[in-house]
């Protein structure tokens, strides 16, 4: 990532992973983090944020972008340095526009069960998008 | 395949139904599935359910589980019955918050301050 080059490339994790079980290997991905954030001394509300924002994207990557079909995986990146923590999550789906998600906070669609995940990746990161086609989330979390 | 292991301790405390998660982490989708099938059940077998979900020792909650509660308060209130939440860690109640679904359950410090409310 080229806005993420300012530090030296040996202090930086770098980890590409394809994801195939959607129960076995999010936690072990979890786990993985965890232990990369600490050590670049990521604080505790900072592995809580992110921790959420993973569960949320990987869990929609499985189930929403590869209508969980066993066939299908996730592609999974992630950068980390002393400074940011960026993730990338692409699955196998045809891509979504994350406009079209109803507000789930609106009165109407407040006791509707779906739709908070990606709420939830905006509240807790620095920076959500969806690239084009809208199959891979891209997510950053700044250092406080 | 051997019977699958409850996620919930359940026991009745003065008509109501106190529900407690085994789960520290409730994030894994079949693990919600399996929990909200539990509550239904319980919700099924009552006339007019009275419910109280104590979050005490939970650490992570999903948008998943957020819905599954939303689906039980919805067959809750269909049945005239009546649902609080309580011991919920403040960062798990931030995302209720974020939500605003703060707004849409009933949610107590304690369980005995939730047990007061019910009528």
């Amino acid at each position: 990532m080229s806005d993420m080059s300012d530090l030296p490339e040996e202090k930086a994790f770098v980890q590409r992973r394809v994801l195939r079980d959607s129960e076995k290997d999010p936690p072990q991905v979890q786990q993985d983090i965890e232990s990369q954030l600490k050590s670049h001394d990521f604080d505790k509300d900072a592995m809580w944020a992110i921790r959420l924002a993973l569960e949320e994207g990987i869990a929609n990557a499985f189930t929403h972008g590869n209508k969980r079909d066993p066939k299908k995986s996730v592609e999974f990146y992630c950068r980390i340095d002393n400074t940011h923590a960026v993730f990338e999550v692409c699955d196998e789906g045809a891509g979504f526009d994350p406009g079209t998600v109803p507000d789930p906070t609106d009165e109407e669609n407040i006791e509707i069960p779906s739709g908070r995940g990606i709420m939830l990746m905006r509240a807790y990161m620095d920076e959500v998008s969806y690239l084009t086609p809208g199959n891979r989330l891209r997510m950053v979390y700044r250092k406080k | 395949m051997g019977s699958v292991a409850s996620r919930l301790n359940v026991r009745v405390q003065n008509g109501v139904t106190r529900i407690e998660f085994v789960d520290r982490n409730i994030l894994d989708e079949t693990n919600i599935q399996q929990i909200g099938e539990e509550i239904s059940r319980l919700i099924e077998g009552q006339v007019n359910p009275k419910l109280l979900i104590c979050f005490k020792g939970v650490e992570h909650l999903s948008s998943a589980a957020l819905g599954t509660l939303i689906t039980i308060n919805n067959r809750v209130k269909a049945k005239d019955g009546q649902l609080r939440l309580s011991d919920i860690d403040p960062q798990i109640y931030e995302v209720f918050v974020i939500t605003k679904l703060n707004k849409l359950f009933h949610i107590h410090e304690t369980a005995d301050k939730a047990l007061a409310t019910f009528t």
